[in-house]
């Protein structure tokens, strides 16, 4: 059976010229210029932190509910306690959060087994993620067949974010592919559409495809038929990031080697087969840090559907800043949008590095 | 051209009759014939850019040809790409950079075709697969990755990877050529023993010993066309054309 071995990773050197002594000497007092800069920069930070630490944790107020409980003196976390529920779910009714906290359960627990080793029938649970989840995340999040509806313009916060990027991503995947390797076509007329779209999409900004979506599309409608803001602002998302993942897909196509495609048709692959056998697992993997980027990219821009009215996050946690009982605690609100914007942010960033490291068997053009 | 009288011929495996092809207005292959027989063993051989590559790369379709007929075991392909699959799966190959799939283990790229294209079980294909690689003799690298493996353990297991396909002609295009010297002849007992049992093979290779001791026909090209035919021994001892004793000094001197 095929076992996949792993790669011997190169040795590292021995700890006597990694010490903490020489990598301090090496590293920041190698020369006069370096010793001066890192003088300049300890200064810096000793400036910085100390007050940064004391006002967001020492002075600051973490119990109360109220503005009063606040002293003024630090960070009044107070606030943010007392709308986090909003700030992660929106105006989605208390009574049925659990839905969407089931909804995401779900999605974790199916997707961590993809990323154990020797789990078998990974491809039918990808497929199963792509295709069923969906359905079932529609019922949970919105209801309709019997469970009770909750209309999207109640739908906010950090769930909104996740839905919003959530289906970008998933839903530019295989379109993306698709259009790459449309681009590549020996077929003129595919070709042609692909490029053209891709270029469409690519010459707009994200907020002019919303704004057109909300705004536009229902103009070109016919009299009476409505579709839902939070849907069209998901389409214009997918095809808006699929043009994107389809430049970092074809940046990998092209560093395939002619030889991949030679010798994949020349012992009888179709051509599905060999693109999807031989030519796209080692192209996706080349584009992981392209994609990943547009992805981060994608979960940060998602907050422009505050021009449409939807309430992600960051506009979720503006119109709370707004809230009279809450005046003039707008540097916690955004601090807490960008702490949660970074953890996201950086997870992916890290999880690509994982990823690529995984799939290097060694093999350098 | 005096081939017609060969065209009937059903232990053919390979017919090349009067082949053109241009990329552009570059006229690279001019009326090429060329019969190739059951267990037949060609050389072709002449200098660099005469066109070797495409002749042998027109057998399997890597190329297009504008003119003449290329049929390969009865099948001619014509227009109808179903074909080109049919010819494919029957006629291996094996490149000067070997072109093994990276993100396989050496065993995966074994298997990838007889599993695919011939619908054969894994089970199955893994045993032909390791039986193969015995007889290229690295079984023990079945779960490493190419990138892990010689040159010369490389292009062994393409060749390995060629014959799980059990195909009925084998196509090399200078197998030997980016090895470093002390991995030719590893590769190059590989190729005799296969040559010994019998595989159809047409081989694009300057390594005149294997030609010698294997071919029974050696092929010279220059510019696009075919100058000279022969077997081994006449090629070497007595060749016709001009052209040829050039490439034959310049080789044998090298
Ligand atoms: N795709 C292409 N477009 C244009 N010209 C090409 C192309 N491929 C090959 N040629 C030209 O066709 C000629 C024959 O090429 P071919 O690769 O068959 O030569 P060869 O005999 O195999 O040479 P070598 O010993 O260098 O491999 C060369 O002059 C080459 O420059
Ligand atoms: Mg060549």
């Amino acid at each position: 059976m095929a076992t996949s071995e792993q790669m011997i990773p190169d040795r590292a050197p021995p700890i006597t010229q990694i010490g903490p002594i020489a990598w301090l000497r090496e590293n920041l007092f190698s020369g006069p210029l370096n010793t001066l800069l890192t003088i300049a920069a300890f200064y810096f930070l000793y400036l910085v932190i100390p007050p940064v630490f004391e006002w967001m944790f020492l002075d600051a107020n973490w119990q109360g509910t109220t503005r009063n409980d606040c002293t003024r003196d630090g960070a009044c976390w107070v606030f943010i306690i007392q709308r986090f529920e909003q700030f992660m779910y929106g105006f989605y009714p208390e009574d049925l959060r659990w839905r969407p906290n089931l909804a995401g359960i779900l999605l974790v627990l199916l997707i961590i087994p993809l990323f154990l080793k020797r789990v078998p029938y990974k491809g039918w649970l990808a497929l199963f993620i792509l295709l069923v989840y969906p359905v079932i995340a529609y019922f949970l999040l919105h209801g309709g067949a019997g469970i009770e509806e909750v209309d999207t313009s109640k739908w906010g916060g950090l769930m909104l974010t996740l839905v919003l990027s959530i289906f970008g991503i998933v839903a530019a995947l295989p379109i993306g592919i698709l259009l790459a390797l449309g681009r590549r076509s020996s077929m003129p007329i595919i070709r042609a559409v692909s490029t053209v779209y891709i270029e469409l999409w690519r010459g707009a900004p994200l907020i002019t495809i919303l704004f057109m979506s909300s705004v536009m599309l229902p103009l070109f409608l016919p009299e009476g038929m409505d579709i839902d803001k939070l849907a069209r602002a998901m389409v214009g998302i997918a095809l808006f990031q699929s043009a994107y993942v389809a430049e970092a897909v074809r940046g990998g196509l092209q560093a395939i080697p002619k030889g991949q495609y030679e010798a994949a048709s020349a012992m009888g692959l179709t051509y599905w087969q060999s693109m999807r056998l031989v030519i796209l697992p080692q192209a996706l993997k080349l584009s992981i840090p392209g994609m990943v980027n547009t992805f981060i990219e994608l979960f940060k821009d998602t907050s422009l559907v505050l021009i449409i009215g939807l309430f992600d996050l960051l506009s979720i946690i503006q119109q709370a800043n707004a809230d009279p009982n809450w005046l003039g605690f707008d540097t916690e609100g955004y601090i807490f949008a960008a702490l949660v914007y970074w953890i996201f942010c950086f997870g992916m960033s890290r999880y690509s590095l994982a990823l690529e490291r995984k799939l290097d068997t060694g093999h350098r053009n | 051209m005096n081939t017609t009288t060969r065209l009937d011929n059903s232990e053919d495996i390979v017919i090349m009759r009067n082949v053109n092809k241009w990329y552009g207005n570059f006229h690279v292959l001019k009326d090429i014939n060329l019969n190739v027989k059951k267990g037949e063993r060609i050389v072709i051989c002449g200098p660099s850019g005469s066109g070797k590559s495409t002749v042998i790369r027109c057998i399997n379709h890597l190329e297009e040809h504008q003119e003449g007929e290329i049929i390969v075991d009865g099948i001619e392909v014509g227009n109808d790409v179903k074909l080109i699959h049919q010819v494919r799966r029957e006629v291996g190959m094996c490149f000067q950079h070997f072109n093994l799939f990276p993100h396989l283990t050496i065993l995966d790229n074994l298997t990838l075709a007889p599993i695919w294209v011939r619908n054969m079980p894994k089970k199955e294909a893994e045993e032909i697969a390791m039986k193969y690689l015995e007889r290229v003799r690295i079984p023990e690298q079945a779960n490493k990755y190419p990138g892990q493996l010689s040159g010369g353990q490389q292009q062994r297991v393409a060749i390995a990877r060629s014959l799980c396909m059990n195909p009925k002609v084998m196509l090399f295009d200078e197998p030997t050529s980016a090895l470093d010297p002390e991995m030719i002849s590893e590769v190059l007992d590989v190729m005799v023993e296969l040559a010994e049992g019998g595989m159809t093979m047409i081989c694009v290779t300057h390594e005149m010993g294997f030609a010698k001791r294997v071919a029974d026909r050696v092929i010279f090209m220059d510019a696009g066309q075919i100058i000279e035919e022969s077997e081994p021994e006449e090629f070497f001892n007595n060749p016709k054309s001009e052209r040829t004793k050039l490439f034959l000094s310049q080789i044998i001197q090298h």
